[in-house]
């Protein structure tokens, strides 16, 4: 009986998402396109700032890099909510950051997902960085590059692991929900996603149309991957250079 | 390389999305912050009366709806310009602590206390809610607890209070920690007993299949007191004070009773009776 009733619940969830994908709802467009700009723009600043610091962090020898790789690897692994604590506390009225009045906005939820993204970028990142083939760095330099020009060459050279990286951490924010249900507030239509939608129908108890969310947003990653494979070519090359 | 040039050409319609701005009108209106309760929130009122007021007045109310003990504490801490939940005596408590000015009563409705429908221990024709919690826990019958310092769940712990009873840490006890209307699917999931607020009930029960049935309401102490007050503007200075008093005083005026006492839910109950007195 209940098996039933499970399984007449995932099948009129599909039906609902293409009925929801088929009319272009104005309300669920809104949320997608929420999702996407709050992700796309972690995403964009945790690059921004993750790259280069992966850069450093392949090449350079320094005093205490084991430890900051080892910390790097477990933040990579930092739970959600607890991320969405930290920043609520930070951006609150009553908080250090609080006079810039971020917290329950879209600003508040990029910063929470910058920080879940930023150790995945530079750890992945940097050990793209680190299988490229030392010889390049060597003739880079005897060609006579500066210090920068040869970090742009590794960095080029990387890109496909790169890339990688920048996978991952978009797999991780657009499916977590811990963060941003804490420091955007899932106001409607101002910081409500698709996580968050989906978590509040299925509080409310509308399992068809939580399940039709959830299908599209793994559609829509299935999208994003699918391009993002097919900029980055056959896979063998990235293998290949990590071996 | 034709590969290259495909990334860039994404990045850059990636980049130009994200940067673009929202929708002029979203970004012009004046918001305010409303912390409220998921009851009110999960029965639909705000979808009835903010449009209403934002019609009217053009501000456009945002709604965070958690628990009632978290909703006041977001506003003493400044994060949100109004707050309207249902726990007197926190209110008045917050109030006299100089966080929140001009506090009025809204509306109210009733909790009830629900069960499994074969009622397993005859709780319905009792009269007093503390003599069937008493009940509950003679028999060491499931109960289950928002545990949330909600409104919902001040009021059971003033009636365990009052049954001479501490729960806390019985086996039986369950505190889930959720809001209501998941505190009622899992009432019902373990066919145990609960409280939850009438609005809430009526606006779920079918669409939940819950298996519960009302078992005993009316008892004075069951009166379900909503409030609605201001975040203290020399407390936070950059509260949206004039918005969030406009907003109050057309919740308390004869339009805004009037949007809550119109307002139904899909079987065509009223999920809550206005009663400020301006």
């Amino acid at each position: 009986m209940q098996g039933l009733d499970a399984m007449g619940s995932i099948i009129d969830g599909f039906k609902k998402a293409f009925i929801l994908i088929l009319n272009l709802d104005k309300e669920l467009l809104d949320i997608i396109f929420l999702s996407l700009r709050v992700s796309g723009s972690a995403l964009l600043v945790s690059s921004a700032i993750g790259i280069p610091l992966a850069a450093i962090l392949g090449l350079k020898r320094f005093h205490g890099k084991g430890l900051i790789i080892s910390l790097l690897n477990t933040f990579m692994g930092l739970p959600p909510v607890v991320v969405g604590l930290f920043v609520y506390i930070f951006l609150s009225r009553s908080g250090p950051l609080g006079s810039l009045g971020l917290l329950y906005t879209p600003s508040a939820m990029v910063i929470a997902q910058t920080i879940l993204a930023l150790p995945i970028v530079v750890s992945l990142c940097s050990t793209a960085i680190v299988s490229v083939d030392p010889i390049i760095k060597q003739a880079s330099m005897t060609l006579g590059a500066t210090p920068f020009q040869t970090y742009l060459t590794i960095i080029k050279e990387a890109r496909y692991g790169i890339l990688s990286g920048i996978v991952a951490a978009f797999g991780r924010v657009m499916a977590e929900v811990g963060a941003i249900l804490i420091v955007g507030g899932n106001i409607a239509g101002y910081t409500r996603v698709m996580t968050t939608t989906i978590a509040l129908e299925t509080d409310k108890g509308n399992f068809e149309l939580a399940i039709a969310l959830g299908i599209i947003l793994l559609m829509l990653s299935l999208v994003i991957n699918a391009i993002l494979h097919s900029i980055q070519g056959p896979p063998k090359k990235s293998w290949d250079l990590s071996g | 390389m034709k590969r290259e040039r495909l990334f860039l050409s994404i990045l850059l319609v990636l980049s130009i999305f994200i940067l673009s701005k929202v929708p002029a009108g979203t970004e012009e209106a004046v918001r305010i912050r409303c912390a409220s309760t998921t009851s009110t929130q999960n029965s639909g009122l705000f979808e009835h009366i903010l449009p209403i007021f934002q019609k009217k007045t053009g501000i456009k109310v945002d709604v965070v709806a958690v628990g009632t003990g978290a909703a006041i504490e977001i506003g003493k801490r400044g994060d949100a310009d109004v707050v309207l939940v249902h726990a007197k005596e926190l209110e008045l408590k917050a109030l006299q602590e100089g966080y929140f000015v001009n506090r009025y009563d809204l509306m109210y409705n009733d909790f009830v206390i629900i069960g499994p429908v074969d009622d397993s221990l005859k709780i319905k024709g009792m009269k007093s809610a503390a003599e069937a919690f008493k009940r509950i826990a003679e028999n060491n019958y499931p109960f289950v607890s928002r545990g949330d310092k909600s409104g919902t769940h001040t009021k059971e712990l003033l009636i365990w209070k009052k049954a001479g009873i501490n729960p806390k840490g019985q086996r039986w006890y369950l505190e889930v920690g959720q809001g209501m209307e998941k505190t009622q699917r899992i009432a019902s999931e373990k066919q145990s007993y609960t409280l939850t607020d009438r609005g809430t009930w009526l606006a779920t029960k079918d669409k939940d299949r819950l298996e519960m049935k009302i078992v005993l309401e009316g008892d004075p102490i069951l009166f379900n007191q909503y409030g609605v007050m201001a975040v203290n503007p020399q407390r936070h200075k950059h509260v949206k004070y004039r918005e969030a008093m406009e907003f109050i005083k057309w919740l308390i005026s004869k339009e805004g009773q009037e949007a809550i006492a119109s307002f139904k839910d899909r079987y065509g109950n009223q999920l809550f009776i206005p009663n400020a007195r301006p």
